[in-house]
């Protein structure tokens, strides 16, 4: 049996500041989750993927990670992208640094 | 201390300049990621989960006051305030930004530093024994051989694409502080009729698959060390697998093939090798001797230290429990505690760093060193300067008193920074910390290592923690699961998994629990928490970490 689809983004890290980020609908690369473009079914995850990671003057390293749409835009479906979008645990680094950001 | 002679000084500079170069390059496009990223790595620049990551190699751990303040000064100008010491001798800088790593290369090389062979596939950083040239118990200093293997390794035209990484240990003492069994080679410093040499151990590993190395060579003497090392990576490196990453590491060519195939292998080749170098390495070790001479060392009156240490409970358990026995009797080896409860372990940040590279150069002959259990180390104190030490490091948040203890614990980066990571390994380190740092009772508990992985490469050493945790992805959710009688010393063994994993938030209870157990079976508070495993053997433990499972199997039994 065909498994649902898992909404997706597609996501990379800043390749100057390596910094994580999430391709929007426009073509641009945000800092923040919640601007990020929400891909809905297999094909056209890939070609998103696919456009993105031709950006190779922006970003380094992108792929798909799993997403759940919610009112206030995609929320993360596993612990690893919940600390990608928010910062480390044990300092008040990264992207929690400026709250809007989260 | 080593002093880079021109060829060092321009070797470095000549490569930081290529790096720079390659640098540019890959931010204009001229270099695609994957053209770069071999690049980068064989500089020690990774791509983490937040952010780049500089892993910069503390060769054989040794550092003076002018390096460490150099690490502050690079924390702070181009990082977050602080670095990460590792289990490997480096020093890890969390938030470099890419175009600022070329300066931040510069800035190392200013003082003697570099970062690279701390990745790729290559020989790594040399480690030693972080009380090397100090220890009481040592035969002789082996940092001039390490340094020996680290020009020998650096940029050797045969070993720059291995089947995998590759790194080696050495200890100068029968007491193994280097974890020499747990390397691809592990050299132990051991005499023979009066002349000192190595036994080499080879195949050792912790990872997805742990292995305690093999004695491949009961006794090789100096002179022939180089030519024996290159024979044995110039035999992997034709036998190693790479077809497979997870089985290309020295340790299961050795498993698959055998020791005595191995050692055949390498002897054959050792036969061709030996004459090929022709003394010049002799050479170039006398020269580097120079630099590992003892220190000054002074005399003084001790009676202030035995006043003070005397009255000053606070002062005297310090001392009993983060110093070591010196060759020197007026001497004393200090470990700075890196580990103060709360805090992440082996992190410094930029002012501790210039705390302890001041106490270096006032009262540690300026020296500093690097433990793989992520401390650091003053290895020459006069025991007259113990108090000012103490006062200073307690004034630096440096004066926790817990070495060896339960709250020392080895913790790699997790899934805070590291993008391998499974789970976190951080926050389970301060939590375990702070409980029994609250319960005031790890004095009492005695000697135990605690240590944890963020996933299956064992950064964390978890295989050979007395009490060892490997923090994993199950289901979506971290778990942890718990190994028991890991030893990391000449000792060595690998722990011995104790059943299923616990939750995030069960994991403190069940350390809890062992502990517990520990103090109920043990003989005295003379005997470690290792011991008594070793004793007793699992099953009491088993049943203090799963008391329901085991009620279950007493009922299902009636």
């Amino acid at each position: 049996m065909l498994r649902p689809f898992i909404d997706k983004v597609v996501t990379a890290n800043d390749l100057r500041e390596g910094d994580v980020v999430y391709l929007t609908e426009t073509n641009n690369w945000t800092r923040h989750l919640s601007e990020a473009e929400v891909l809905q079914d297999e094909a056209t995850a890939k070609a998103r993927l696919t456009a993105g990671s031709g950006d190779v003057l922006k970003i380094i390293g992108a792929y798909l990670a799993d997403v759940t749409a919610a009112e206030t835009g995609p929320e993360p479906r596993h612990f690893r992208e919940e600390f990608r979008r928010t910062g480390p645990s044990n300092y008040f680094h990264g992207k929690q640094e400026s709250a809007e950001n989260v | 201390m080593y002093k880079y002679t021109q060829f060092d000084a321009d070797f470095v500079r000549q490569r930081n300049a290529q790096f720079r170069a390659q640098i540019e390059r890959r931010l204009n496009g001229s270099l695609t990621e994957d053209e770069f990223k071999p690049l980068r790595l064989m500089n020690g620049l990774y791509l983490q989960l937040h952010a780049y990551m500089l892993r910069v190699a503390i060769p054989y751990g040794t550092l003076n006051g002018g390096q460490m303040r150099q690490l502050a000064m690079i924390a702070e100008r181009w990082d977050k305030g602080y670095g990460h010491f590792t289990t490997r001798q480096n020093i890890q800088f969390n938030w470099p930004k890419l175009p600022d790593v070329a300066d931040i290369l510069d800035a190392l090389g200013d003082v003697e530093m570099h970062a690279i062979q701390t990745s790729g596939n290559t020989i790594r950083n040399v480690t030693a024994d972080h009380f090397a040239g100090a220890a009481a118990d040592e035969l002789e200093d082996p940092r001039p051989y390490a340094e020996l293997i680290r020009q020998w390794s650096t940029d050797h035209p045969e070993f720059q694409f291995l089947p995998r990484k590759f790194k080696i240990a050495l200890s100068g003492s029968p007491r193994d502080r280097a974890v020499t069994r747990a390397h691809d080679i592990g050299l132990r410093m051991v005499k023979r009729q009066g002349v000192i040499g190595f036994e080499v151990i080879v195949g050792g590993g912790l990872g997805r698959t742990p292995m305690i190395g093999k004695v491949i060579r009961e006794f090789i003497p100096p002179a022939e060390l180089l030519p024996y090392l290159e024979a044995i990576v110039s035999v992997w490196n034709l036998l190693g697998r790479r077809d497979n990453k997870y089985k290309a590491r020295i340790k299961i060519t050795v498993h698959e093939h055998g020791i005595d195939k191995i050692k055949a292998l390498v002897e054959e080749r050792f036969a061709l090798l030996r004459d090929s170098f022709q003394g010049n390495d002799q050479r170039l070790l006398e020269q580097i001797r120079t630099g590992f001479a003892p220190p000054d060392f002074k005399t003084g009156p001790l009676k202030t230290f035995e006043q003070r240490y005397g009255f000053d409970r606070v002062f005297r358990d310090w001392v009993d429990t983060n110093t070591h026995p010196h060759r020197n009797n007026a001497y004393a080896i200090v470990s700075i505690s890196l580990k103060t409860p709360g805090k992440t372990p082996g992190d410094a940040s930029a002012e501790q760093m210039r705390v302890m590279a001041d106490i270096a150069e006032l009262y540690g002959h300026d020296e500093l060193r690097v433990s793989h259990e992520q401390n650091l180390i003053l290895p020459h104190v006069h025991k007259s300067d113990l108090e000012a030490v103490h006062k200073a490091m307690q004034g630096a948040g440096l004066g926790t008193a817990n070495i060896g203890l339960i709250s020392d614990i080895i913790a790699c980066p997790g899934m805070d920074y590291c993008a391998l990571a499974t789970a976190r390994s951080i926050p389970i380190a301060q939590e375990i910390a702070t409980h029994f740092d609250a319960l005031k009772a790890e004095h009492d508990i005695g000697v135990l290592k605690v240590k944890i992985s963020g996933c299956i490469n064992a950064c964390g050493h978890h295989h050979i923690g007395h009490i060892g945790i490997l923090g994993l992805d199950r289901a979506g959710v971290e778990n942890y699961q718990i190994t028991l009688g890991g030893d990391a010393t000449e000792t060595a063994a690998i722990g011995d998994r104790a059943g299923p994993g616990f939750s995030a938030d069960e994991i403190v209870p069940a350390i809890d629990r062992l502990v517990a157990a520990y103090l109920t079976h043990r003989i005295d508070a003379s005997e470690i928490f290792l011991q008594t495993y070793r004793r007793v053997g699992l099953a009491p433990f088993k049943q203090a970490l799963y008391p329901t499972a085991a009620r279950g199997k007493q009922a299902n039994a009636a």
